[in-house]
């Protein structure tokens, strides 16, 4: 294997594996500061229930997020240290940033983890809080780094010199709102969903129902609020693509040539030689409304774009549609969760209702990935855009491969550790919350 | 402004030695621990360190982010050539720290324990370890940046005998600091006398271990030597940490926690400082008489004065809630349900 392939799917596997664990560390919280909030104010002893194995969870989830971003944060040094060695000092701001609020989390983590019955209620309720906001805050604070490469700001680049560089503009560089807007609604989304879908999994095999019902209804309601919201600021993001990245958007939506009344195309499959997609539903004019706000307006496309700057058209343009895809199926299933709720409440008991939520368990996730493969490969060549070319970046070391082989090795084997622990967690909610046996403490 | 960004650079390393240390001391001591007596060793331990185990690896973190902010090249130079002995902590601090979440967390108590408990023990006496081998590497002359082939650039950069016997070094000062630290935090006297124990057998191999890394500077013609004992400073330092060691051994005897965790930590201090205020603010000494300075190489100053405000608002923040966290779980009882 190729040393830059090698070190490109390493970066690429430590960020897939990390993100999903960063999401739900960071959304996680929030869900339980609700159960909890209703178990302080009303007593029932469910939602504590509820607040505890959630708990355990994140507990789960936290440590195995905190040690693969820490990964990350040797990995861009070890895989990219030409990069480093350049880009360290200007975008570093929001890391510095992210370093306290990390900190406060794995401390407030610490507090409401082990605080079960040792502090002030309400002080051991904030302190969940506080992971939750402090995790969100990490969250934006990366995304605004991973922006900055997309939009490089905040130093002048002069002769192969950085200079003038002002960490304060390269953190708000142009990229950083309309991406952290996206990554965390789609957190929200992703996290509610694949919660929801295990609690309604658990409803329809009558297991623990009153636990399972109460804990999906917490988790239904963030999600589905999360993916109605996304469409918007994905319109958000598409217009500040084709503004700053007009490559990534042409990859995405496989627009090879530029044309004015741009046709938005669905599925199919692009030709890059040809430079022609395939098989594809064509709605005319689509594309540059949505890239411009104009169904007239003309939208760039790769043939205005030199070859060698070309991002790989297909992975962006399938990624892209898988995104979008899964992303409508979950506004769908959103808009019928809230006709059920306000109009036919007679749905809530049909099981098909909850049969949609458990096969969209995964979409969010792959949505993720999705999305993530588009924002990264679609930045391609690039590693910082149009200033410095990934190749230029790689470490000089040779055999980045085996490495490659074994982390992906150990980050198989604990995708595999963690779902066989979530599997245990949740077949254990009937021993470990009913109340005909003694209450037990968390840990 | 620098400064400010030196300090809190020291002082992060030293805390991760200090509390990172103790945490995979933890590991270390069950290492060293017979079969009967495991299970009391993690009982006692893991009460200690749950609460605050993830906060005491943060101090990593702040170190990386430190040195890729503001010093950029120095980062950059030890990612390339010390690739290898970073990827190795790397694996290491991964598998420990899951395994050490998973086996608090399995909902199943049954024969996954075992496993879990192996790989939480060999990770933690091999990341401290490969800890100490990146450390000794930076200033053993070994990193040579003008190397052509992949053995004296990418391997004997890191492998030779000083850095190996720094390796072990580390690891037991790892374990003497997570000995010395549970002692105030068991109410049995048994279980203290226990750790006590521990204790004094990991102050013993670090003196040891100490000798041999005298040894191996002087094979590997690194003049720790005269880093250590060539001015006074040093020789002060030296020689209050080994006057304060028959106190620390009676603090030991006698349970005394407080004395235990001041000159402990006393002690580390006065050795990180005595190996290395001579080549500050060289932090990095390569092959060939070059250097990477924490002066020379910083960052562009915009860069440094962002960092040092980033870590002196972070502090104002962390600190205070550090403290009430260490606190909170030192002091107070579970109250009744």
């Amino acid at each position: 294997m190729d040393n830059f392939i090698a070190a490109r799917s390493q970066m690429a596997l430590s960020l897939g594996f990390h993100i999903i664990f960063a999401c739900i560390g960071m959304v996680m919280p929030f869900f339980m500061a609700v159960a909890h909030y209703i178990w302080l104010k009303t007593g029932n002893e469910v939602y504590r229930d509820i607040t505890k194995a959630w708990s355990k969870g994140v507990a789960i989830f936290f440590a195995t997020g905190a040690v693969s971003g820490t990964v990350l944060s040797f990995e861009l040094g070890l895989l990219w240290p030409k990069f480093m060695e350049h880009a360290g000092p200007i975008f570093g701001m929001p890391f510095s940033l992210e370093g306290t609020a990390f900190f406060i989390e794995a401390i407030a983590l610490g507090f409401f983890l082990y605080g079960w019955n040792r502090f002030n209620r309400w002080f051991h309720w904030f302190t969940g809080v506080v992971v939750g906001v402090s995790g969100l805050v990490s969250g934006i604070l990366v995304v605004a780094a991973n922006a900055w490469m997309n939009s490089p700001a905040g130093f002048d680049y002069v002769n192969g010199q950085y200079l003038n560089i002002d960490p304060i503009k390269a953190m708000l560089n142009d990229a950083w709102f309309s991406q952290a807007l996206h990554m965390c609604i789609a957190a929200f989304a992703s996290t509610g969903f694949a919660v929801a879908g295990i609690h309604a999994l658990m409803i329809l095999r009558k297991s623990h129902v009153t636990f399972h019902k109460r804990a999906f209804r917490i988790s239904a309601v963030f999600a589905t609020v999360a993916a109605l919201l996304q469409p918007l600021s994905g319109d958000i993001s598409a217009k500040d693509v084709a503004k700053r990245q007009p490559a990534k958007l042409a990859a995405m939506e496989a627009h090879f040539k530029t044309e004015e009344k741009a046709a938005l195309i669905l599925g199919g499959i692009p030709d890059e030689k040809e430079k022609k997609v395939n098989y594809a539903i064509e709605i005319p004019g689509a594309l540059s409304f949505l890239a411009h706000g104009n169904f007239h307006a003309e939208v760039t496309g790769l043939d205005r774009i030199p070859e060698e700057n070309h991002p790989p058209v297909a992975v962006t343009h399938y990624a892209f549609q898988v995104m979008v895809g899964l992303g409508t199926v979950m506004m769908l299933i959103s808009v019928l969760y809230y006709i059920t709720i306000w109009k036919k409440k007679s749905w809530l008991e049909k099981r098909w209702l909850l049969k949609l939520f458990v096969i969209a368990t995964p979409m969010g996730f792959i949505a993720v990935e999705a999305g993530w493969t588009v924002t990264e490969v679609g930045r391609q060549p690039w590693i910082i855009y149009g200033v410095m070319r990934t190749a230029h970046a790689v470490t000089p070391m040779p055999g980045i491969a085996y490495s490659f082989y074994i982390f992906t090795a150990v980050y198989i084997s604990l995708s595999c550790i963690v779902a066989f622990l979530l599997y245990r967690q949740i077949s254990m909610v009937g021993k470990l919350y009913d109340h005909s046996v003694e209450p037990i403490n968390a840990i | 402004m620098l400064y400010v960004v030196i300090v809190y650079l020291w002082a992060a390393i030293l805390l991760y030695l200090l509390l990172g240390g103790a945490d995979f001391g933890a590991g270390i001591i069950e290492f060293f621990t017979s079969r009967n007596n495991r299970g009391r060793t993690r009982r006692t331990m893991y009460q200690a360190i749950g609460p605050v185990w993830e906060a005491n690896h943060m101090w990593l973190i702040i170190t990386i982010v430190i040195l890729f902010v503001g010093f950029p090249k120095i980062y950059a130079t030890l990612s390339v050539y010390l690739h290898i002995p970073l990827t190795a902590m790397l694996l290491g601090i991964i598998a420990r720290g899951t395994a050490f979440v998973f086996r608090n967390y399995d909902a199943v108590k049954d024969d996954m324990q075992k496993v879990y408990n192996r790989i939480f023990i060999y990770s933690s006496v091999i990341t401290p370890f490969f800890l100490g081998i990146i450390a000794a590497s930076t200033v053993s002359r070994n990193v040579d940046v003008m190397a052509q082939d992949f053995l004296s650039a990418y391997i004997f950069s890191w492998l030779n005998w000083f850095s190996v016997t720094v390796g072990l070094f580390t690891v037991c000062i790892c374990g003497f600091l997570a000995a010395g630290y549970i002692i105030g935090e068991t109410d049995s006297v048994e279980d203290r006398q226990f750790f006590a124990r521990k204790a004094k057998w990991m102050i013993v191999s670090a003196v040891l271990c100490g000798a041999l890394v005298f040894l191996a500077s002087i094979k590997e013609n690194v003049p720790l030597a005269e880093w250590v004992f060539g001015k006074a400073p040093g020789i002060f330092a030296i020689a209050a940490a080994s006057l304060s060691l028959p106190f620390l051994w009676y603090g030991l005897t006698h349970g005394k926690a407080i004395i235990v965790r001041l000159l402990g930590g006393f002690e580390i201090c006065m050795i990180l400082f005595a190996v290395t205020y001579r080549h500050f603010p060289n932090i990095v000494l390569l092959k060939g008489g070059g250097h990477l300075s924490l002066i020379e190489h910083q960052g562009q100053e915009k860069a440094i004065v962002s960092l040092a405000w980033a870590l002196l608002i972070g502090s104002i923040f962390i600190l205070p809630a550090l403290g009430y966290l260490m606190y909170s779980f030192e002091k107070k009882k579970p109250r009744e349900a």
